[in-house]
């Protein structure tokens, strides 16, 4: 029997994983592993896809409890359309993520899953949205969460600049994904990355065998 | 145009053979009743003008104002009974801060004017409700968006506009608006014009004492709404005054 815990070991399905999503100049990178892992050794999936879209330039890396993450995606896609339609135009990437960032504050009790919300408006732009496990919400340019994240904090640091170029920030996210997916038990498998601007959205999966190797692999 | 319902005019939940809903027509007449308020939209904001009767010179200035703040970006004047228009300030406030609340940006202004109007259109339904007695038009002004301009009647229709008047006087304040050209004006000119509609069609005769209450939303005050600084009203209530003269002295001339 499942018992639900509150605190850093998930129990469950949960997607230990790396997620990640940087601005560069004209749209967003975002990226993920493809690894679900149940407890610290087994490894359901393989080839998970952690990048959900929510709307049509708008989308979500889910961390945490993997059937949390799925259930607040479906009310936020949901509750987005909605949205959209009333509006009669694209909603803004601020409203989705105000929208995910409601779900996980309101149900914080009961859930463990965060959110970054990735994808272009015609108001702002490209942006990022961090929606954290509480339901803390925040803006930045270049974000990272999931358990692989940890080893990827100084390549960051070292390696982001604002302004990229789109094959610049392909690169930049590959990268980082390769190192955390080769550092990190509970990330792994295939490095999915979606590529968002104005003109429409782009899917690039790299394999496990074509991601970059570094200096000891 | 005026007609009788007899029997099918009690309750807003009867249409009335020919296929009219009566309560709602005698809401509209309540408006017309009301002093005139009109709302004009420019290349670069919004104003509004409301003439507000003063029935008592025991009234203190600046009381009972008709041009509400419903949001930071969105203004509104209304006309018709001022109590039930409160309460749709307040319902129109109350959306927009959700909205935000929501979403984490501030309202587009056709959704809120949907909105009020849904609320506007739901008291047209039930014969245990009358309708609302008033008429508002609502303004605001993105830099994205521009300048934005809707009213909604108490039937709950809600229309945009480059320039619009409701009230008594409103027919008269239209071929006024008519004869502007909005599109290429600023709001700092467009305010002496709004006034000189308003001294316009005032009726000296039947209401004597007046004032006048003028807002803005624009470039001119960064997309915030607010009244009309004292410096511009006064400039804009000569200037209105002004042209007032000079069409009565022409008019004695051409005698």
């Amino acid at each position: 029997m499942e018992k639900h815990c509150t605190d850093s070991r998930v129990k469950g399905v949960s997607t230990g994983t790396t997620i990640l999503a940087a601005v560069f100049d004209g749209g967003v990178v975002i990226g993920s592993d493809s690894r679900a892992s149940v407890g610290e050794e087994y490894v359901s999936s393989k080839t998970i896809n952690k990048v959900i879209q929510v709307h049509d330039r708008i989308f979500c890396c889910i961390a945490g409890s993997l059937a949390d993450a799925q259930a607040i995606t479906k009310a936020a896609k949901f509750h987005l359309s909605f949205h959209s339609v009333q509006m009669e135009s694209p909603p803004r990437v601020m409203a989705a993520a105000s929208v995910l960032r409601d779900l996980c504050y309101k149900n914080r009790e009961e859930l463990q899953a965060g959110f970054m919300t990735a994808g272009w408006d015609k108001k702002n732009g490209p942006q990022v949205y961090v929606v954290a496990l509480g339901g803390m919400l925040i803006n930045q340019l270049v974000t990272i969460a999931g358990s692989g994240s940890t080893y990827i904090y100084g390549y960051i640091d070292a390696k982001y600049k604002p302004n990229m170029t789109k094959e610049e920030c392909l690169q930049f996210a590959t990268n980082a994904l390769a190192l955390a997916m080769g550092r990190d038990n509970a990330s792994g498998g295939v490095a999915h990355l979606v590529v968002v601007t104005e003109k429409g959205v782009e899917h690039v999966v790299v394999p496990g065998d074509k991601l970059p190797k570094f200096h000891d692999e | 145009m005026s007609s009788i319902g007899t029997g099918y005019d009690l309750s807003a939940s009867t249409f009335s053979p020919d296929g009219r809903v009566f309560q709602v027509e005698y809401a509209m007449k309540a408006v017309e009743n009301s002093s005139t308020a009109i709302g004009i939209r420019c290349k670069d904001g919004v104003v509004f003008g409301v003439e507000k009767l003063v029935l008592s010179k025991l009234y203190e200035e600046g009381s009972n104002k008709r041009i509400f703040n419903i949001d930071r970006h969105i203004g509104m004047a209304v006309a018709g009974l001022l109590a039930d228009a409160r309460s749709l300030a307040e319902v129109a406030r109350e959306e927009s801060s959700n909205f935000r609340s929501n979403y984490g940006h501030d309202i587009p202004l056709k959704h809120l004017s949907d909105r009020v109007a849904m609320y506007v259109h739901a008291y047209t339904l039930y014969s245990a409700v009358r309708p609302f007695g008033c008429s508002f038009i609502l303004g605001s002004y993105d830099k994205d968006d521009g300048p934005q301009l809707y009213m909604v009647d108490p039937s709950g229709i809600s229309y945009g506009y480059w320039g619009c008047a409701i009230g008594k006087a409103k027919q008269a304040a239209k071929t006024e608006i008519e004869k502007l050209q909005m599109k290429d004006m600023t709001c700092r000119e467009l305010v002496k014009e709004v006034a000189k509609i308003i001294y316009i069609v005032h009726d000296e005769v039947k209401d004597k004492a007046f004032e006048l209450e003028l807002s803005w939303v624009g470039e001119v005050t960064n997309g915030r709404h607010e009244l009309v600084p004292k410096d511009v009203r006064e400039e804009a209530e000569k200037y209105a005054k002004d042209s007032l003269e000079e069409e009565d002295d022409s008019d004695e001339d051409n005698m």
